[in-house]
């Protein structure tokens, strides 16, 4: 379970600077056509509103990557759910981001079989190498190092997620293979 | 071990095996058409109940017995809810079906679906496996063009809807009235039982929860027949399980094996996991999941893979997640790995869980920072006293069987992380300061 401080902290984050113009209003989002349809067939197919809020919100982190403030209302207005019940879901699952968790997400497992096969000198390589904590975005916004509970990967450790795709059997040489090659994708 | 009839794997390491086409191509859809054109509900109960399929999820409990207790006729839709969730640590078994034989698991859910009157069913998927809920997505789709799932399936009148849903990282949301109430759009914290999910589950109603690798079973039972399945594994413990086999062994992966197999089988067999990595010797398994008492070396050696064996060495066959350590690992600091788990996952509903795992958190975590007190394994065992058998579910248990078994058998490296002059007991309530955690 996720611990109980991860709701917006600074309301500003994540909304566009709009140059010199009297403040905006509420932002206002919309999904892209296919997303739209998509929504609409969750909408037609869950039994409940209540049951939708947890496709609606991964529909909306494919959209925007995470969730800038304003979305948990819109996806409450759209669901016509009260908003603290969206809030209720956000804080409690871990996957659900209210801070732009990076460009290069690095979720290395730390439980049990990856912990066998030495993941900590995993971990302990990747904040050296990249000069952030366990929990921490670097200054660029570029990277961000989390400690996870098991992937579900455990015969194929050390195991580190980032994005939709996992990165099994790590090395050294691997992280930092995999490193430089994110680095010049800038 | 090799004479014995592949049921889960059989179709993986085959190209495209994903695929509706390839699937079929292996007499795939043949028995859930069979058993929708030929059996009655009641009879493919029975059949299931006749097999002695045990659910393997974790709890072993008889899948054909739930299936009897759902009521029908209460005037509410019944639901299965295929538990996905994948999240004991040591368990990557269900992931093969799903990645690579998807549509096994969705004949199983035709069958099951069938079997108890039900019209809508869930494939609840741990978030994570973001590619794998695209795969069994599309497996789905497949299935819909092909008149498998949707109205009129087949030609029967037997009428199907399937929901694919993404979980969002919770292990809590594994046990089954936690994905209930994960399902239902809340926080996925577990019910208090009874009413079972059979009788009360998703939105008040009936509920069948089964595990995937349960579900893809039954293709191969209702096509073969329960005594076919009864030939393979023991007499109590039939058929073949999946086993996920991690740690430092040189060939980790998932194995299908009857049960009943020695798991020195499962570990040194050619076939298998070939032995421990060069340099390394077996100190210790765990064969069931994280959740399950470890079994010392002596142990593994002489265990088998059977539900009644394993419990009668004190610990469980769980979900098949075995979890082999060598002697280069030091147990206190495994066992902390694990504590620091369940403490991170109780999803706070029950005071002895919420506060028990995070005690044995913080006293594991200040042993191995060398500021042990003399009396700490007894205090650890207290606080286990207060934990075991007294939550909504048993997370709780499943913290404290490790724990025990940790420390009972690898006693002396607990014992070494104690200051040496033991005092005679006492128990000294120690306050929460950052001090006990540094
Ligand atoms: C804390 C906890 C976590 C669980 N996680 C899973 C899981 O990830 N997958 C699963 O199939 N069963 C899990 N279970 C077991 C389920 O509660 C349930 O028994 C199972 O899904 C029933 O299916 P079966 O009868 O086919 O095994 C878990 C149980 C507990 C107490
Ligand atoms: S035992 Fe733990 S995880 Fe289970 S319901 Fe209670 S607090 Fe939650
Ligand atoms: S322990 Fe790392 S993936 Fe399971």
């Amino acid at each position: 379970m996720k611990q109980d401080t991860e709701l917006p902290k600074d309301p500003e984050q994540g909304k566009v600077e709009s140059p010199a113009e009297e403040p905006s209003a509420e932002p206002s989002f919309a999904f892209s056509p296919e997303r739209e349809a998509k929504f609409q067939e969750i909408v037609r197919r869950y039994p409940t509103s209540f049951s939708a809020i947890m496709p609606t919100l991964w529909l909306c982190q494919a959209e925007w990557g995470w969730l800038k403030p304003g979305i948990p209302e819109w996806v409450a207005e759209r669901l016509e759910v009260p908003v603290r019940r969206v809030y209720e879901l956000i804080s409690f699952y871990t996957m659900f981001y209210t801070e732009n968790p990076g460009k290069y997400n690095l979720q290395v497992c730390r439980n049990i079989s990856c912990h066998l096969m030495g993941a900590q000198n995993i971990i302990d390589h990747i904040k050296k190498k990249l000069g952030i904590e366990v929990g921490q975005t670097s200054a660029d916004g570029m990277w961000r190092l989390e400690e996870v509970e098991c992937l579900g990967a455990c015969g194929y450790g050390p195991v580190m997620q980032v994005g939709d795709r996992y990165y099994e059997h790590l090395t050294i040489e691997k992280v930092d293979a995999l490193i430089e090659e994110w680095s010049k994708s800038e | 071990m090799s004479d014995f009839p592949k049921i889960l794997l059989d179709n993986v390491g085959v190209e495209n095996s994903h695929t509706l086409q390839v699937y079929r191509s292996r007499g795939g859809y043949k028995s859930a058409e069979k058993t929708l054109k030929t059996m009655k509900p009641e009879e493919v109960v029975g059949v299931v109940k006749d097999s002695g399929l045990r659910g393997r999820g974790g709890a072993g409990f008889p899948t054909g017995v739930k299936w009897g207790f759902v009521p029908q006729n209460s005037g509410k839709p019944v639901y299965l809810l295929v538990n996905a969730d994948e999240s004991e640590p040591g368990t990557f078994k269900d992931r093969d079906i799903l990645d690579h034989d998807p549509h096994k698991m969705i004949e199983g859910i035709i069958i099951a679906s069938y079997a108890v009157n039900c019209h809508d069913a869930f494939i609840y998927i741990r978030g994570e496996y973001g590619w794998i809920v695209k795969r069994v997505q599309k497996a789905v789709d497949e299935a819909y063009e092909a008149g498998l799932l949707g109205k009129d399936i087949l030609g029967t009148g037997f009428d199907l809807e399937v929901i694919v849903h993404q979980g969002a990282g919770a292990y809590i949301c594994g046990e089954e009235t936690g994905l209930i109430n994960s399902l239902e759009g809340k926080k996925g914290q577990p019910r208090i039982k009874p009413p079972f999910p059979a009788v009360v589950g998703f939105l008040d109603s009936p509920t069948v929860v089964n595990n995937v690798e349960t579900i893809a079973s039954l293709p191969w039972i209702l096509e073969h027949g329960a005594d076919a399945y009864r030939g393979i594994g023991t007499e109590k413990s039939p058929g073949t399980k999946l086993f996920s086999l991690s740690g430092p062994v040189k060939r980790p992966g998932v194995y299908e094996l009857p049960l009943g197999t020695p798991l020195r089988e499962l570990i040194f067999g050619e076939e298998y996991g070939q032995g421990m990595l060069p340099g390394i010797e077996l100190k210790a398994c765990i064969p069931g999941g994280s959740s399950v008492p470890v079994l010392t070396a002596e142990e593994t050696m002489a265990a088998k893979l059977d539900y009644e064996s394993l419990a009668e060495m004190g610990t469980m066959l769980g979900s098949g997640g075995c979890i082999v350590i060598g002697d280069d690992a030091s147990m206190p600091e495994v066992l902390k790995v694990l504590l620091q788990f369940y403490h991170h996952e109780s999803c706070g509903q029950c005071t002895p869980c919420r506060e028990g795992t995070g005690w044995l958190d913080t006293i594991l975590e200040r042993m191995l920072a060398g500021k042990g007190r003399p009396g700490d394994l007894d205090l650890i065992e207290r606080v286990c006293q207060n934990m075991a058998g007294l939550t909504i579910c048993v997370l709780s248990d499943a913290a404290v069987m490790p724990t025990r078994s940790f420390i009972a058998k690898f006693r002396d490296e607990f014992a070494a992380l104690l200051p040496k002059d033991e005092e005679p007991e006492e128990f000294v309530p120690i306050a929460r300061s950052a001090e006990d955690r540094s």
